[in-house]
């Protein structure tokens, strides 16, 4: 698995990316290291702690939103980054995840973007060689 | 690309976007623009959220777009909708994640000479007063049962603590306290969010600027809100909720898209989720939605505070003395319920404004005692390099557009276009030769914010004041920018 694959999105006012995987555990993980790649250097970052989580959502569409927006969360309310993500089960509804990073210090990290929210604007989760999604963030 | 037979022209600023556009829509749209913005307008989506919007329940007039209209979520940048409280929806969408996002103005009666010289004092000394960039917490220590305090009192919250003088409150809108809000309407999550951010500036287009007065358009309005003439040092401040709202909005989002359901109002957009104002679940977002406005206003009342403290180090003065007095504060990401004439009969709506700023005209009872003879003080911020605008509010807006007009500039290009073509460009010292002192948290970012990543603000300022939604009072440049 390749845990960097996804790409910045061009829109006029604010930045999205596309997560890309074999299969949508990887697509979740990778969209979260792109939303973290946008915020700061991930190279920069430790995996010092060790963090479970556990999510449900209406659809699909939404849980991917509910996750970022879970990890942006901690970022801001305990200030960790993280720089990755194990998602090991994933359906529908749910998700349950362990997820890797250190206290962020501006000290440090590099401070980049800052994430107002994920909105549900142009999102879209798609199976193309293996699965892809888009997620566009209020910046 | 949308169609551009599809608009109308009604005059030089104004185009029809007519019911027969897109089926389903309620209202006809109506876009305040110049024929020479409109390929731009036409490059995106913008135009079809314009008839999107015009798809809600309860919705009246038109569906408004302002010149600085661009791509949002659901909503337009820079759209108006106003719906009918009694069978109209509200929107989060309508709003955005920055709830009460907004401007504020300060003078002063410091002149550009004795501001020069120490500029870069000035402006690094703000930066480090003044917390900004992503993952920095303010100085603030809100104790146990604090943040409430702070989410129903607003501004008035600040100034009980020390942050500010009673005056302050005169010349923000809703008096920095919005009415109707409730504490407990808004998520934990969103208050540990709120928490260590407030007293911050974020990141992205906000900014703080020390500014001088480089054109007055109208010398007696002007002179009405202290500003005496060009060559005054004055100060703007823009930000907003900060995390408090960006979370009270995201958890709104999944509440409407459930109402939408239940209340079976069917959209063309996802993002445009609502439910009527009056069910339940309208009711809580309102509620919790004044309460992030407050917390915004309390921001901003708290960075004045630190600016003056700032002011008071650095010239060794009272900032009493120096006039460092608050010309006027105002939201330009919120939905008030307002009363219009509606087809000759006076009703209730809810006004959403998306990127869209109150411009309500003389002698309105909502504007403060010392500006009912000229109207309400807009403040339109522009981009680091060029100019930012005092407007005030007309007649004709408060018929036309709901008493509302533009907000900004509006980008043009997206953050990394502007990155690539800013490549190996050092524009913290382009814009030094320019006369402006830079202090940015990331250098690298700052391409993402020059100038040519966004329109030009006098071009959108025209086609408010040549329309008459507003009016041109005078403009402001940038001395000292600090940005996160």
């Amino acid at each position: 698995m390749n845990i960097q694959d996804f790409e910045v999105m061009e829109h006029t006012a604010d930045v999205g990316i596309v997560a890309h995987g074999h299969d949508l555990k990887d697509v979740f993980a990778n969209a979260a290291y792109g939303m973290f790649s946008l915020m700061t250097n991930l190279d920069e970052v430790k995996e010092e702690r060790v963090q479970e989580i556990t999510l449900t959502a209406d659809d699909r569409e939404a849980l991917l939103v509910e996750w970022l927006n879970e990890l942006l969360y901690l970022f801001e309310v305990h200030n960790v980054v993280f720089k990755r993500c194990e998602v090991y089960e994933l359906g529908e509804h749910g998700l349950q995840a362990r997820v890797f990073g250190e206290r962020f210090d501006t000290s440090r990290h590099e401070q980049k973007l800052a994430i107002k929210g994920i909105t549900y604007h142009l999102l879209k989760i798609e199976k193309e060689n293996g699965y892809k999604a888009q997620v566009v963030f209020d910046i | 690309m949308a169609r551009p037979e599809a608009l109308i022209k009604v005059d030089d600023y104004r185009w029809e976007l007519p019911l027969s556009y897109k089926e389903g829509m309620r209202v006809p749209g109506l876009i305040y623009i110049e024929e020479v913005m409109m390929s731009r307008l036409l490059e995106d989506q913008a135009l079809e959220q314009v008839a999107n919007v015009a798809f809600l329940p309860g919705i009246v007039g038109r569906s408004l777009a302002m010149p600085d209209i661009h791509w949002g979520y659901g909503f337009p940048i820079g759209g108006v909708a106003a719906t009918r409280v009694g069978d109209g929806v509200v929107s989060p969408g309508g709003v955005g994640f920055d709830i009460n996002c907004g401007t504020r103005l300060l003078r002063t009666d410091l002149r550009e000479e004795e501001v020069r010289p120490k500029i870069e004092e000035l402006t690094t000394k703000l930066f480090y007063n003044i917390p900004s960039g992503v993952g920095v917490g303010g100085k603030l220590r809100l104790k146990t049962g604090e943040i409430e305090q702070v989410l129903e009192k607003g501004a008035q919250w600040a100034i009980e603590k020390g942050y500010g003088v009673v005056e302050d409150l005169e010349v923000t809108e809703e008096k920095g306290r919005m009415a109707g809000a409730d504490p407990f309407q808004v998520s934990q999550r969103a208050k540990e969010r709120g928490v260590p951010q407030l007293g911050t500036l974020g990141s992205g287009n906000h900014f703080l600027e020390v500014q001088v007065v480089d054109n007055v358009y109208d010398p007696a309005t002007a002179q009405v809100m202290g500003v005496d003439g060009v060559g005054q040092v004055m100060v703007f401040i823009h930000t907003g909720s900060r995390g408090l709202g960006h979370q009270t909005c995201q958890d709104f989002l999944k509440v409407m898209e459930r109402a939408a359901d239940k209340y079976d109002i069917h959209l063309p957009d996802r993002q445009l989720a609502c439910a009527p104002v009056k069910s339940s679940e309208g009711q809580s977002y309102m509620a919790a939605m004044a309460a992030s406005a407050n917390f915004a206003w309390t921001n901003r009342q708290c960075i004045t505070h630190w600016v003056r403290q700032t002011f008071e180090e650095v010239f060794a003065q009272k900032w009493e003395i120096m006039g460092l007095n608050l010309v006027y504060d105002v939201a330009h990401n919120i939905a008030k319920k307002e009363t219009y004439l509606v087809e000759g009969k006076k009703q209730s709506l809810c006004v959403h404004r998306k990127g869209a700023t109150r411009a309500f005209p003389p002698n309105h009872p909502e504007i403060p005692e010392k500006y009912k003879a000229i109207g309400q003080p807009v403040l339109i911020p522009g981009d680091m390099g060029r100019y930012s605008y005092l407007l005030v509010g007309t007649q004709r807006a408060l018929e036309e557009t709901f008493g509302s007009t533009c907000h900004g500039a509006g980008r043009v290009q997206s953050r990394t276009a502007a990155k690539k073509s800013f490549r190996g460009v050092d524009l913290i010292r382009e814009l030094g030769a320019r006369g402006i002192t830079v202090k940015v948290v990331n250098k690298a970012l700052l391409a993402e914010e020059a100038s040519e990543a966004y329109k030009d603000v006098a071009e959108v300022v025209h086609v408010v004041d040549g329309a008459g939604i507003s009016r041109k009072v005078a403009r402001m440049r940038p001395l000292g920018v600090v940005k996160g």
